[in-house]
């Protein structure tokens, strides 16, 4: 004999609130086949009964008479004793019979998902394609991005100064702290690395040409854009790909506003502005720290500052500073971008701002690579 | 299916966004098992007032029960089991997009019921059937469309049998045919399982076709310009605000 005996709050009728006492109970026996419910048929008694479904045999009988009271979840129990059990239900309440009624033609079985293939072929072949759409829209983006910004060259009051500038504040201004910071500490650490062995030669001097020469050649354009990337370039994405979700990019083409012109050229503008800047607050700041290493181990600042004068060169400085233009173009560039190929829905914006900054890392790797080997080349 | 009793009792509620007041001291009530609709121009305060009754704002003073319970005060267990006791279908339907339409209907009960997986699946499908979505149950929001969306939103809402459901603008964007059949669906809810609904509407066949009674709100008055069924208020009600609405008149926009 499987019995149950529950109490529980009973509402009194469906879709109503009021509160009391009642007995609910589930009694079945196998010998008669015959089970009996009783009292309120809710989510919690469903939840502990719903094996039951399996335990009693097909076409067997049920007593609902003593059902006072049900719920989604215990009309569901009724419909699959009726349905996939083929039970006889006998002495159900018409006011519960007729809750049940729209369930008639539910079929048995789920409808069928979309077709959506999930094979290996399938997925290799949708993210090959993916990347040549991503590759394409590049090219394009790239090119509208030319032709609007030489537009804006030639007439310099279409640009949106007012945004650029507002930009230029939130990613320059407000990052000095964080990439001051960064910088700061890395040329520390660089010193403290560097002065061990070059010690051991006696030439711990030199921890001055490593640290300025790799802080203005590659280490402060490099963490500057990666900074701009991870604050900036991520803004941008969110911003324009919320913008896309909502339509409000529709909204500007239909009222004739390009925007490339209205969102992107003022963005890119201020990172192609501010990241040169910051590049250099960041390598002093980066050099100070080399310093304060070297003083703290006691050499004084006017030996310093003369191993810096004959160790670094204007040429040192302007490959800090070519990178770091083409740097903040491109980190505000891939921002709007993956802002502008936004999907549907806040997962899309997420993945729009996921995508900016691993992609503007990556370009900013790759460009600078680029650049380490025409640097080589032209012997700079 | 109106019963005597009051599922919702709004008393002396001044909702107000900082000193900007909204609404000074009104009063109504809803009655279990009715299809109560709050109308009114824009700006009046209609969704303010529907986020104040979900709890979603806290008023500015007054008090608002729900099935004797006062919603601003409720905390912890207390709030947690009164929120379950309505559903709510946003403007835009608000369903989340990483998941089918299936798994929007059963969120609510993996959180807050023990049903095994595939009892919450029959009664998610259960649900989608009444609104006629059963079909779609294996579908991203995006794949369907706009009616459905909303549809499916009331499905989500329905998924714990809540005893009152709110209903934000549902006529919003759809087409008549549709919109006619979201009435439909309204009236077949409230008649056959005896749900209460609480409906912010514009449309004026929607208010027709199902409201038992209500309130419009007036911004210059910050308040209830007039309460009762809408034949009534359209045939018999002398206040001009009320003449235009149910009218279609055009007045003058006052900002």
């Amino acid at each position: 004999m499987f019995a149950l005996l529950r109490i529980g709050i009973c509402p009194g009728v469906p879709g109503q609130l009021s509160s009391g006492l009642c007995f609910c109970h589930m009694t079945f026996d196998p010998k008669s086949d015959r089970l009996v419910l009783g009292g309120r048929l809710d989510a919690a008694e469903v939840s502990r009964s719903w094996k039951l479904l399996g335990q009693v045999s097909k076409a067997c009988q049920v007593d609902a008479s003593k059902v006072d009271v049900t719920d989604g979840a215990g009309l569901a129990f009724l419909w699959s004793l009726s349905r996939t059990r083929n039970a006889h239900i006998t002495g159900l309440r018409p006011e519960i019979a007729a809750l049940l009624k729209p369930f008639d033609d539910l079929p048995i079985n789920p409808a069928d998902a979309p077709e959506r293939d999930r094979s290996m072929f399938a997925q290799i072949g949708r993210a090959a394609c993916a990347i040549l759409k991503d590759i394409r829209e590049q090219i394009s983006f790239i090119g509208e991005f030319t032709v609007t910004a030489l537009r804006c060259a030639a007439r310099p009051r279409l640009v949106r100064w007012g945004d650029m500038w507002i930009t230029a504040q939130k990613a320059g201004v407000d990052a000095l702290v964080v990439a001051g910071t960064i910088s700061f500490l890395t040329g520390m650490i660089m010193a403290f690395q560097a002065a061990v062995p070059l010690k051991q030669f006696g030439v711990d001097i030199f921890v001055v040409n490593l640290v300025a020469l790799a802080l203005l050649r590659e280490m402060g354009p490099i963490m500057t854009a990666v900074v701009l990337a991870g604050r900036s370039g991520s803004a941008f994405a969110a911003e324009i790909g919320t913008m896309t979700v909502n339509e409000e990019i529709n909204a500007l083409q239909t009222m004739g506003l390009d925007p490339m012109r209205f969102l992107v050229v003022p963005r890119v503008l201020a990172g192609f502005i501010v990241t040169p800047v910051l590049t250099i607050y960041a390598s002093v700041l980066g050099v100070a720290g080399g310093f304060l290493v070297m003083m703290a181990q006691g050499f004084p600042f006017a030996a310093l500052w003369n191993q810096l004068v004959s160790a670094v060169g204007v040429s040192d400085v302007m490959t800090g500073m070519i990178k770091s233009f083409v740097f903040g173009i491109l980190v505000a560039g891939v921002g709007c971008l993956r802002g502008l190929q936004t999907g549907n829905g806040a997962t899309a914006v997420g993945e729009s701002t996921t995508r900016a900054v691993v992609s503007g890392i990556f370009l900013i790797v790759l460009v600078d690579a680029v650049f380490a080997g025409i640097f080589y080349v032209l012997k700079w | 299916m109106v019963t005597g009793s009051n599922i919702i009792e709004v008393r002396g509620l001044t909702a107000a966004y900082g000193d900007f007041v909204l609404l000074e001291k009104i009063f109504f009530d809803v009655r279990r098992g009715e299809v109560f609709v709050i109308i009114g121009g824009s700006g009046c305060g209609k969704s303010t007032l529907m986020k104040h009754l979900i709890g979603l704002l806290p008023p500015a003073a007054g008090e608002i029960l729900i099935d004797g319970e006062n919603i601003t005060t409720a905390a912890g267990e207390a709030r947690a089991s009164l929120i379950k006791k309505f559903g709510v279908m946003y403007q835009s339907g608000a369903l989340f997009g990483s998941l089918t339409i299936e798994e929007n209907v059963m969120l609510a009960m993996e959180e807050f019921t023990d049903l095994p997986a595939d009892a919450r699946q029959l009664v998610a499908r259960m649900k989608l059937s009444l609104v006629g979505l059963e079909r779609f149950a294996a579908h991203f929001p995006s794949e369907i469309s706009g009616g459905m969306q909303k549809r499916a939103a009331i499905a989500r809402a329905m998924a714990l049998d809540p005893a009152v459901l709110f209903l934000d603008e549902p006529s919003a964007g759809l087409d008549p045919v549709t919109s006619a059949g979201l009435d439909e669906l309204i009236l077949n809810l409230n008649h056959n399982l005896g749900v209460t609904f609480v409906i912010v509407s514009h449309e004026l066949a929607s208010i027709y076709a199902v409201a038992d009674r209500v309130i419009m709100l007036d911004s210059t008055k910050k308040g209830i310009l007039a309460e009762g069924p809408p034949a009534d208020l359209r045939d018999h009600d002398k206040d001009p605000g009320v003449h235009a609405f149910f009218h279609r008149e055009a007045r003058e926009v006052s900002a």
